[in-house]
């Protein structure tokens, strides 16, 4: 099913958590939404579940308005983030609680909803564990009944809020691939919410990049990391060294070097920042092989496969940072205090007025 | 699906005890450092054995002096029997009224804003404050033939004063907070994700109520009933008044032993006693158990 | 990253929302169970009350206030204030002793003890005052020993004072236990490292963490101990002017038809009741606990 987000506002007291949010979700996607906390996602996702009412815009699911139906009439499984397990209930009867509140005539005999308990027990891989009480359970089998839970009702919508967040890391990390393949074998469409940027670029379909209450990109985690549409986008989704320069008719100038800004043809001398990944930052000895900045090595710092280098640019004195492999670190055989030549292979330039 | 999931954390539970394991020595072992131990413990028990113990003891020691043939003949007279139905019935009668009416009361208190709140929020505490005898003479007034709710009352030809109504009317008010403060914070605490859990699955407003909250707050309603019954079981001091005293009819076990008393048949007093402190006990052994539950509850709550 | 992000500000900035949202959209449910809790309140806290101060008036001031001045109601006042003088200070002595015993060191019996502290709760007032009757009266266990002493405990002061003493015994206690409990050790245990005996300790460290709920404990006490009926009616032997507490001078009254007098003085007490629950929430207001008593 698919679902539509129009124009959606919702202000809490004097805090403005959304600020007219439009978002199509296709049928069978899995979409993250990204932020940083307060940008509006987990409002966005609950107005999505209904928990929240908008007080501006609609939610159209597969097309029909669904803004002021009940959460429970809209079909949707919503996974919370402490799980809101039912702390009475055996695992059993939380996966069948969806089962058992159904109307007489729509309610499955006992038998079926055993059946079904089990299946999905089995699906999140808790077999065996029916008879025990939440609290005996770990946070990540917690979490997986949650999501049981919400998928016995067959949901045509699942809402994940912060699914991962209350795990520690390792756990994370296994449950979010497996996730992943639910999702793939379920084809349900599913949104969550994230403010970890690894967690949405390793998952998602498409990723909604959010701040402040609106939409600062939507796309594939290849679009959005590779050409991010704001600076919050790029600043969001890793670390980046920043450049100060001016931006001319199409064409940037940092210091020593100038590159094409094709988004930036009509900008008349404007100041710009130009943002360059550690990775995509290329340290030579000398500057043959092209226009690059001069800095001083300030710092070398290994960090498992790769190297951290930190720099100092000798023009502006301002910081700088990359990461190279051992193996090319070793053939430059930089020190702290020599002299390198940075070259950025990749940038992404934005003239001032997009810089927030 | 997927062997990704084979890292697993250990159990909480497990998690948990471990700590406790190697808990206790240490733990006992730094508590110590504190001075003032011998000290108080000392006071406490001194005070505890004079004070409590000992006048306890004179009970029992009275009671085991009597016969058993003497001690039933009082305890287990017609008088006796029908005060002891009198006092547990309208206790019982009492304190499930404020099981209903303490639960409502509690979940407005916690869930709605409404003028007046805070307010009624430090009334209930009254009946703890209120002595017993202004609270008996208030509602005799009250309900009385030509009181302001029993005149109305008495136009429809019912009565309430001086009835075992009454008497569970007193047993009320003396109940009142019980049941309201222990449901309170346990409505407080409850998880609002809980309720909007339920709301996705489907459940209406009631199966809500019925399936999600009402398991919840269970455990601290009888809690609060068990402690109100316990409290309106010993109640004399509001009740005197408003019973009006008809041996058989409107009178309770422990206006029994003050008659008793009167009449200087200290072995009669001591019987009635005997079985109403014993009655007591078995309601604090029920309590306490109540009380576990409801702290198994919510420990479970805090760790999932 | 953590999740303590969004469980910080979203915590702190949706909660107070939803709230409101509840408040902006009653249902038509919310407003019959709003009506029903207040009927109840109504019916059973509030109406009573008025109608103490309604009959203690019923005649005007001046019958009230000459209740309240006559020879006898002053010396049951005097009496009821001694008792409590004496009352109070002794548990609080008691639960002071017994909280820290309790809070601060672990040893076996413990949850016992607790619930031996808690014994008097679950005694009839009426049987509280049996015991000591059964102990000092005339036929009594102590009773003709004392007597010989010349000392008279029941039917006397001293048996109210006991009496009382017995009903209120668990109050203080039962109120700084569990604060000292869940403030835990270890500032006292900093203090102590650092040089401090065990009564400074107590009193620079201990005291001014635990005088809010002791203030309330004393207050709860207080009120109790001049409150109290059952128990004391039965050790009083009714002498009028000489063992007569408020309460018992309520009945006395009350008893005689002297309506407008005994709910005056009824009306003394039931201000000082509601002294006690304004002292209660506003302690309350100065740190979130709360206690059933």
């Amino acid at each position: 099913m698919s679902i539509e987000v129009r124009a959606v506002s919702k202000r809490f007291g004097r805090y403005r958590a959304l600020d007219g949010v439009s978002l199509g979700i296709e049928g069978g996607e899995l979409v993250a939404l990204l932020g940083p906390s307060g940008s509006g996602k987990t409002s966005l996702l609950r107005i999505i579940a209904g928990l929240e009412v908008p007080d501006a815009g609609s939610v159209l699911f597969s097309g029909r308005d669904a803004t002021g139906e009940a959460p429970r009439d809209r079909g949707v499984g919503f996974v919370f983030q402490h799980y809101a397990l039912f702390r009475h209930a055996t695992v059993f009867e939380n996966v069948a609680f969806g089962l058992r509140v159904l109307r007489r005539r729509d309610r499955p005999t006992e038998a079926r909803i055993a059946e079904r308990v089990h299946e999905l027990l089995s699906l999140v891989q808790l077999d065996g564990m029916a008879g025990r009480a939440p609290a005996e359970l770990s946070g990540g089998q917690r979490q997986r009944v949650a999501l049981a839970r919400a998928l016995a009702v067959e949901p045509r919508v699942l809402l994940l809020d912060e699914p991962f967040g209350a795990l520690d890391a390792k756990v994370r990390k296994g449950l979010r691939r497996w996730l992943r393949r639910l999702h793939d074998d379920l084809a349900v469409t599913s949104v969550f919410v994230t403010h970890d940027q690894e967690e949405a670029l390793e998952v998602a379909d498409r990723v909604v990049v959010m701040n402040e209450g609106r939409i600062e990109q939507i796309g594939t985690p290849d679009e959005v990391y590779r050409s991010p549409a704001t600076a919050f986008v790029v600043e969001f989704l890793g670390q980046a060294n920043v450049l100060h320069g001016r931006v001319d008719r199409g064409r940037a100038r940092f210091g020593a070097i100038a590159v094409d800004a094709p988004e930036h043809l009509g900008a008349l001398d404007a100041p710009a920042i130009g943002y360059v990944r550690p990775h995509d930052l290329e340290l030579a000895r000398d500057c043959a092989a092209g226009p690059a900045l001069a800095a001083t090595v300030r710092e070398v710092r290994p960090l498992g496969p790769i190297v951290r280098v930190q720099m100092q640019e000798d023009a502006t004195g301002a910081a700088l940072e990359a990461e190279v492999s051992r193996h090319e670190l070793e053939a430059l055989g930089l020190a702290e205090g020599q002299r390198v030549f940075a070259r950025p292979r990749r940038w992404q330039v934005f003239a001032r007025p997009d810089v927030r | 699906m997927s062997q990704a999931v084979s890292i697993e954390e250990a159990p909480l539970a497990d998690a948990e005890r471990m700590p406790a394991a190697v808990g206790p020595g240490r733990a006992r072992a730094r508590r110590r450092l504190l001075p003032g131990f011998r000290m108080t413990l000392g006071i406490t028990l001194l005070y505890l054995g004079f004070m409590v113990l000992l006048p306890l003891s004179a009970l029992a020691l009275k009671a085991s002096t009597m016969s058993g043939n003497v001690f039933w003949g009082t305890a287990a007279s017609a008088r006796a029997l029908a005060s002891y139905r009198l006092s547990f019935g309208a206790s019982f009668a009492a304190a499930a009224v404020n099981a209903v009416f303490g639960l409502i009361v509690a979940w407005v208190l916690v869930r709605y804003r409404f003028p007046g709140k805070r307010l009624f929020d430090a009334l209930i505490d009254l009946p703890f404050a209120l002595p017993t005898a202004v609270a008996g003479i208030a509602l005799t007034f009250l309900y009385s033939p030509r009181g302001w709710i029993g005149a109305i009352l008495a136009k429809a030809g019912i009565e309430i004063a001086f009835t075992p109504v009454g008497v569970m009317v007193a047993l009320t008010f003396i109940g009142l907070p019980f049941v309201v403060r222990t449901v309170q914070p346990v409505l407080e605490d409850l998880d609002r994700e809980v309720e909007e859990a339920a709301a996705c699955l489907g459940a209406t407003g009631l199966q809500t109520f019925r399936r999600v909250i009402f398991p919840t707050v269970l455990p601290a309603v009888a809690t609060g009933f068990a402690l109100a019954f316990a409290r309106a079981l010993g109640e004399y001091g509001s009740v005197v008044f408003i019973s009006g005293n008809m041996p058989m009819r409107t009178e309770i076990a422990p206006l029994l032993i003050v008659t008793r008393l009167e009449q200087y048949d200290y072995a009669g007093a001591t019987a009635i006693a005997v079985v109403l402190l014993v009655s007591s006990f078995a309601l604090l052994l029920l309590i306490n158990g109540l009380q576990a539950w409801g702290a198994r509850a919510e420990r479970a709550e805090a760790r999932s | 990253m953590g999740s303590q992000g969004r469980t910080r500000r979203g915590a702190v900035v949706t909660d107070p929302e939803r709230r409101e949202t509840l408040a902006r959209t009653p249902s038509p449910v919310a407003w019959l169970l709003v009506a029903i809790a207040a009927s109840f309140l109504g019916l059973f806290l509030v109406l009573p009350l008025v109608a103490v101060f309604a009959q203690a008036l019923a005649k005007g001031l001046g019958p009230a206030l000459a209740a309240i001045a006559d020879d006898e109601t002053l010396s049951a006042i005097r009496l009821t204030l001694m008792t409590v003088a004496i009352a109070v200070p002794l548990n609080v002595g008691f639960g002071l002793a017994a909280s820290w015993a309790i809070a601060k060191f672990e040893f076996c019996g413990k949850s016992f003890l607790v619930s031996l502290i808690d014994l008097p709760f679950s005694v009839s007032p009426v049987v509280a005052g049996l015991v000591f009757v059964l102990l000092f009266g005339a036929r009594g266990l102590l009773g003709p020993a004392l007597a010989d002493q010349g000392l008279q405990v029941v039917f006397a002061v001293p048996g109210i004072v006991l009496a009382t003493t017995f009903v209120t015994f668990p109050l203080v206690a039962r109120e700084l236990i569990p604060l000292m409990q869940a403030q835990g050790n270890e500032e006292e245990e900093a203090a102590i490292t650092l040089g401090a005996s065990g009564w400074q300790t107590f009193r620079r460290v201990t005291l001014p963490k635990i005088r809010w709920g002791l203030l309330y404990g004393v207050i709860l006490c207080a009120a109790r101990a001049m409150g109290e009926f059952g128990a004391v009616s039965v050790v009083s032997g009714h002498v009028r002017g000489e063992t007569n507490t408020m309460p018992l001078h309520v009945e006395i009254l009350y008893d005689g038809y002297d309506f407008v007098g005994a709910f005056a003085v009824a009306s003394l007490l039931a201000l000082t009741a509601l002294a006690t629950l304004g002292a209660k929430s506003w302690i309350e207001a100065r740190g979130p606990r709360r206690s059933v008593a």
